[in-house]
């Protein structure tokens, strides 16, 4: 019964979609407020089949009903509770209708949030958002069907991927969508005001939290990833440039450069026709991270089955967003109002969020590159290719390096027109702060002297660049807004951020040895002794368990237990490496291969300043946070 | 603001509008041949410019004897599988236990093909991990990898008796791709020597 209900709920979602995406658009074209009206409720009912359907999977698994193919695929008797819950967006079917019922979330709270905007703009911004939860709940009931029966029902499931049977990976996914789909709201809000043939920059300030908050999600979102590959694959790494990272990434890099142009086009009324194309992309590019995961055009450690008929029709729905969306975009942006015709100055804040803009905008152009390339190489016949981390990794650095160096001047510097060097003159004695600091740390530094040293420069330089305008704007009287605030703390994130990635990659020690127990082996200040590994069990997993007593200076500091699980379901044993964080350094111990003789190989790191790195993307979500919640963006625009 | 002076219409320059099109059905164009592809079984293993041809001839040192070499010739006259391996390469290390258990079953002559790699090195991983090779090659300076096309490790390579290479993967060999693949690639070049023995 259960598994019909969803599916009934599933339909009728899909015709609320419908209703919710036609009706408005005809009613705001023709200018019949009947049908305008229809928005606000088909968006809420909308949102109550989604829920039913969610609600009712998540019983299907918590009730264990394999019945219903997809919970026989992700689920066995021996799940625990929790990961019976998270098991609903552990495949592909599933993790769809999380993004379905994630989208009607943001169209609801549209719906809830738009009270003092004109009708016309509201039912528009809906209806376009209506139809993108058309595209994906068709997908789900036409190709990726969650309720499928099996039957007759077996007595057991497979199992979820064992992979995501992890506390950190409950999270990444939610938090991901919420960032992806959030991007919906900016670019509902574009199309609309693209069929309207009219912006209005004020309504440019109402889009303007959303899009922080939806990229503070995808922050939050990447980084949780970025954790758990650390922890849980093994090798320490805590960034591979894998496919699918590169696929949320994109959409991050074009949400930071559009959170900034739209600053620049609610404040001055310049980059109009940017924003507006950065707004398409970076919800194209959401929709493109999403084909690329759930297709399996590229061959990643995320991919899921493929199957030809679920990409083509994730590709064809892709196709007409983008196509139609850029279609319009050509058609109506010329006749939008000038932005080349505002002048200001190259010497500007105008200019240095052009920069920023330039920079970002080349930094994600250069991922999908390097994403793409093997596909485009193997499609042209130029061979095999792998694009790995040094081709990511130079251009990355080289795109990075001048957006780091400006981005002190950027609150620093007027609107409009700066006269001649004076920000400059007032940040000299942080550059040269900046500067000593590096020198001292190429000099103190153990090894990898150039990263180290330009990893503390460009940190001081930042932070103290942010902490010199907080400074600037306190002693000018009153609290800085909840905006200045926000943009403050994503800036001093992004110093935190760098000394984490930077110095890690500079200053990691790593041995792989084969330890005998009662050997050990030293690492940096640190001496890590191998007491053996034993045998455990746990719910759904035997386990490999190995015991490692971290010593310094003959003192115990830890005892870390690195594990090898084999799940009871089969498949690739996993890796849990055994970790002792600090703010300092993590001390990171994995298990390798045993070599026999109750040896094992070990691998050992120390990984200095290793948390920094998620320290700083929470500190740059955070700033998201708060910026959306400034109380200007609350204030009712006045009618145009 | 900018909104209340009406502007006189403007068209996208043609340019940005070719561009845009361009840009915007090439890639559609390349997601549509990705998609088509994406259900092929083969699709990670890259076709190989070498299979059916001969390979390479080479003359290499031997790692744990430098002063020995060896020459292509002298491996005719039985198949052997190339295993393209590094100490450097964390994906070697994963493939290694398959490797091992099926070097074990002397069903084929497993060769080592080091490459660019630190001797000292490459010794210590063969001590710890245990060595499932008949004999390892050493190209440290990677020049003969690249009459074989090696751009990466893992790669492994099935060469039959007459030295010409019957099947190619790159990446870790798994206990699939080594019972669907190689093993059945094998079979071939076994079936085909009996042939010619009963004539």
């Amino acid at each position: 019964m259960l598994g019909e209900i969803g599916q009934i709920l599933l339909i009728l979602a899909l015709l609320a979609a419908l209703l919710q995406s036609a009706l408005p658009l005809v009613g705001a074209q023709r200018n019949l407020p009947s049908l305008v009206a229809v928005a606000r409720p088909a968006a809420l009912l909308q949102l109550a089949m989604v829920l039913g359907a969610f609600v009712v999977l998540t019983l299907a698994f918590v009730r264990q009903d394999f019945s219903l193919r997809y919970v026989a695929d992700n689920s066995n008797s021996l799940l625990p509770v929790i990961y019976r819950y998270s098991a609903v967006w552990g495949a592909h079917e599933g993790s769809l209708l999380l993004w379905a019922l994630v989208l009607a979330l943001w169209t609801a709270a549209v719906a809830a949030f738009s009270r003092h905007l004109p009708a016309v703009v509201v039912a528009r911004v809906l209806a376009v958002m209506g139809l993108v939860s058309v595209g994906f709940l068709a997908f789900l009931l036409f190709t990726s069907n969650p309720f499928e029966r099996l039957l007759p029902a077996p007595l057991e499931g497979h199992d979820l991927n064992p992979l995501l049977q992890d506390p950190g990976l409950i999270l990444h996914p939610p938090m991901l969508y919420l960032g992806y789909v959030g991007f919906a709201v900016p670019f509902a809000f574009a199309i609309a005001a693209l069929l309207d043939g009219h912006i209005d920059v004020r309504w440019l300030r109402w889009t303007r939290p959303w899009t922080n908050v939806a990229w503070a999600f995808l922050t939050l979102g990447i980084a949780l990833g970025s954790w758990w590959a650390y922890y849980e694959l093994g090798w320490g790494g805590w960034w591979f440039w894998d496919p699918v990272e590169n696929a949320s990434f994109m959409p991050w890099l074009a949400g930071a450069a559009l959170l900034h142009s739209q600053a620049a086009t609610e404040k001055r009324g310049v980059f109009i026709g940017w924003t507006l194309l950065l707004a398409i992309a970076a919800f194209a590019l959401s929709l493109l991270g999403t084909f690329l995961v759930r297709s399996g055009v590229l061959t990643s450690v995320h991919s899921f089955a493929a199957d030809p008929a679920r990409g083509l029709f994730i590709l064809v729905f892709l196709a007409l967003v983008i196509g139609g969306s850029l279609l319009l975009y050509a058609l109506r942006v010329p006749g939008l109002g000038g932005d080349a015709r505002r002048g200001y100055a190259l010497n500007s804040r105008e200019g240095l969020l052009l920069a920023n803009n330039l920079l970002l905008s080349c930094a994600c152009a250069m991922v999908l590159l390097g994403t793409l390339y093997p596909l485009l190489a193997d499609a042209l016949d130029l061979g095999k290719v792998s694009v790995g981390p040094p081709y990511f990794g130079t251009l990355f650095l080289l795109l990075m390096a001048p957006l780091v160096l400006l981005l002190p001047f950027g609150p620093l510097t007027r609107w409009q027109r700066e006269q001649g060097l004076r920000p400059l003159a007032l940040l000299a004695p942080w550059a040269g702060l900046a500067l000593l600091l590096g020198v001292v740390a190429w000099f103190m530094a153990p090894q990898g002297r150039l990263k180290t040293a330009a990893g503390i420069a460009a940190a001081v330089w930042v932070a103290a660049g942010t902490l010199y305008v907080l400074w600037q704007r306190l002693r000018g009287g009153g609290r800085p807004s909840a905006e200045t605030t926000g943009m403050l703390l994503a800036h001093f994130g992004i110093a935190v951020f760098v000394v984490g990635a930077l110095l890690v990659e500079a200053l990691s020690i790593q041995h792989e040895v084969a330890l005998a127990p009662g050997k050990s082996v030293q690492a940096g200040p640190y001496e890590l002794r191998f007491e053996g590994v034993d045998a455990s069990n746990g719910p759904n997993y035997h386990s490999d368990r190995g015991h490692v007593r971290v010593l310094r200076n003959d003192a115990e500091i830890a005892l870390l237990h690195p594990e090898k699980r084999t799940y009871a379901s089969g498949g690739m044993p996993m890796t849990e490496a055994g970790i002792h964080p600090a703010l300092g350094g993590d001390i990171y111990v994995a298990l390798g291969e045993p070599l026999g003789d109750s040896a094992w190989a070990v691998r050992v790191q120390v990984k200095p300043f290793v948390r920094w790195i998620w320290l700083g993307a929470i500190l740059m979500a955070l700033g998201g946070f708060v910026t959306a919640v400034d109380r200007r963006f609350r204030k009712l625009p006045g009618r145009s | 603001m900018s909104d209340s002076n009406p502007t006189p219409p403007r068209r996208l320059p043609p340019v940005a509008v070719f561009i845009g099109a361009l840009f915007f059905f090439g890639l559609v164009a390349l997601m549509l041949y990705g998609v088509a592809r994406s259900d092929r079984p083969d699709r990670d293993t890259l076709p190989s410019a070498l299979i059916g041809k001969p390979a390479p001839s080479f003359v290499l040192p031997v790692l744990h004897d430098p002063n020995v070499k060896v020459k292509s010739t002298e491996l005719l006259g039985a198949p052997y599988l190339l295993n393209v391996w590094g100490s450097w390469c964390p994906t070697c290390r994963d493939e290694h236990p398959i490797l091992t258990r099926f070097a074990e079953t002397k069903r084929v002559r497993v060769i080592g093909y080091n490459w660019k790699d630190e001797r000292a090195d490459a010794l210590r991983w063969l001590e710890q991990l245990g060595n499932p090779y008949m004999l390892v090659l050493a190209d440290e300076e990677g020049r003969t990898a690249l009459d074989w096309g090696i751009a990466a490790a893992p790669e492994t390579f099935l060469v039959d008796d007459h030295g010409i290479v019957r099947w190619k993967y790159s990446g870790a060999i798994t206990q699939d791709v080594l019972d669907r693949q190689l093993i059945p690639a094998l079979e071939k070049i076994e079936a085909a020597g009996k042939g010619k023995a009963q004539r």
